[in-house]
């Protein structure tokens, strides 16, 4: 007999499908489990610390010890949900989508498209050039580079978790608005010649064809499981410091202290916050437990979800990569057209809720 | 020897796809010319949409995010 047997190895796909699924049924079982008894664990925890809820210490460490496994679960579970969504977009697929598409229209979509594709603040003047010089809108490309930093699905997942959906479709909604007509703005201002030169050289209609990578399944799970992987380690200590700096504040600082500075009618609160967040640069998961201690404090939310996107969407970091790109007079008003939108949207907040 | 360029403004992200690209070479034992493009015009000369990016003679094998380890090995 002279045939040789095929071997059905663990890395052919079909092996590898079910197993992922199997691993996948199990995660979210256990998932949900741990999540619906954060509560109690908690309570359980600061007992056996022979701790009591009344105490300072009590209430700051039942903060830190529901928080923090409550962060964690959340971003975990919804950074693999968003993984596996980006698979199905990509830079230039966004682009092929955005080029040609009308002024309006074409904001709206890229501001849309920037939550859903992946997206690092070091890629932003490639991506701005590419899409440039595919046709798309000065303005339009803006609506995309506002929302992609600012309405990422670490700060959605975090807001949904820590403040309910409500809050999370908030920030959602304001970003994007933020972004569409930031975007409109600019683009109205005609401001092509503030580019650097030599992009302004390269923006010359050289549309690239898309080839598209066709993936399975089994490689867009475990590109969520990477995207995890990836974002949790680096994320990590800024959670944990970021609660632990909540609970501190949760648990000592006096109830309504911030309604003082921070509340509704302190009307120079909102501007005060965005000016305050233009400097200040961390990633979205470092800043909620802040923005939770704080809101929990009196402050008004208008003001502190405008806080947070200024923090988020400003930073100086990305204004030195694409000051590479742009002149001082263009990062200006992108600045300054930000800023305002930011503002204008938190006070509208503060005076709708 | 193979010459690869990795594109890359110089974040955290393009300093792990040249180290992980020396050590799949060296732990294979390929010899690779490996250069680091930090110049964003030349950078874009090679019309990438996201960084970082890798060029194995001439063409563009990778662009965006830290490449998969087994893709560096199929590379090599």
């Amino acid at each position: 007999m002279n045939h040789t047997q095929e071997l059905v190895s663990p890395a052919a796909p079909g092996y590898r499908l079910p197993r992922w699924l199997a691993g996948i049924a199990v995660a979210s079982l256990a998932w949900l489990v741990l999540y619906s008894h954060l509560s109690e664990l908690a309570d359980a925890l600061v007992a056996a610390m022979g701790l009591s809820r009344a105490t300072h210490l009590g209430e700051a460490i039942h903060f830190f010890l529901y928080d923090t496994p409550k962060v964690l679960l959340l971003l975990t579970g919804i950074v693999f949900l968003m993984g596996i969504v980006q698979t199905f977009f990509s830079p230039e697929r966004t682009r092929a989508l955005l080029s040609g598409k009308r002024v309006g229209a074409g904001n709206v979509m890229a501001a849309s498209l920037g939550i859903v594709t992946p997206f690092c603040s070091c890629s932003a003047v490639p991506l701005f050039i590419g899409f440039l010089s595919a046709g798309v809108p000065l303005g339009v490309t803006f609506s995309f580079l506002i929302a992609a930093p600012m309405v990422n699905e670490v700060a959605l997942a975090l807001l949904f978790g820590l403040f309910g959906w409500k809050v999370a479709v908030l920030y959602l909604g304001m970003g994007l608005l933020v972004a569409i007509v930031a975007g409109l703005v600019i683009g109205r201002m005609k401001m092509e010649r503030h580019l650097e030169d030599w992009v302004q050289a390269i923006h010359a209609g050289e549309a690239q064809p898309f080839a598209g990578e066709r993936l399975s399944w089994v490689q867009r799970f475990e590109a969520g499981w990477h995207h995890v992987t990836e974002i949790v380690a680096k994320v990590w200590p800024y959670v944990l410091a970021g609660i632990a700096l909540g609970a501190g504040i949760h648990g000592y600082v006096p109830q309504d202290f911030m309604a003082s500075i921070m509340g509704r009618d302190a009307w120079w609160a909102v501007p005060a916050a965005v000016v305050l967040g233009v400097p200040m640069y961390t990633n979205a998961a470092g800043i909620i437990p802040i923005v939770e201690a704080l809101i929990g404090k009196g402050a008004a939310l208008g003001t502190v979800l405008a806080f947070m996107m200024s923090v988020i969407a400003l930073s100086a970091p990305e204004m030195i990569i694409l000051r590479k790109a742009l002149k001082p007079r263009l990062i200006a008003t992108f600045v300054g057209v930000v800023a305002t939108g930011i503002l204008l949207v938190g006070y509208v907040f503060n005076l709708v809720l | 020897m193979k010459s690869i360029k990795v594109l890359g403004t110089g974040c955290a992200n393009c300093k792990n796809t040249v180290k992980l690209i020396e050590e799949v070479a060296r732990a294979r034992g390929v010899e690779v010319a490996l250069e680091k493009i930090e110049d964003i015009r030349q950078i874009m000369s090679y019309k990438v949409m996201a960084t970082p990016g890798v060029v194995i003679d001439g063409q563009v094998v990778h662009a965006g995010g830290v490449p998969a380890r087994s893709k560096v090995e199929g590379w090599l």
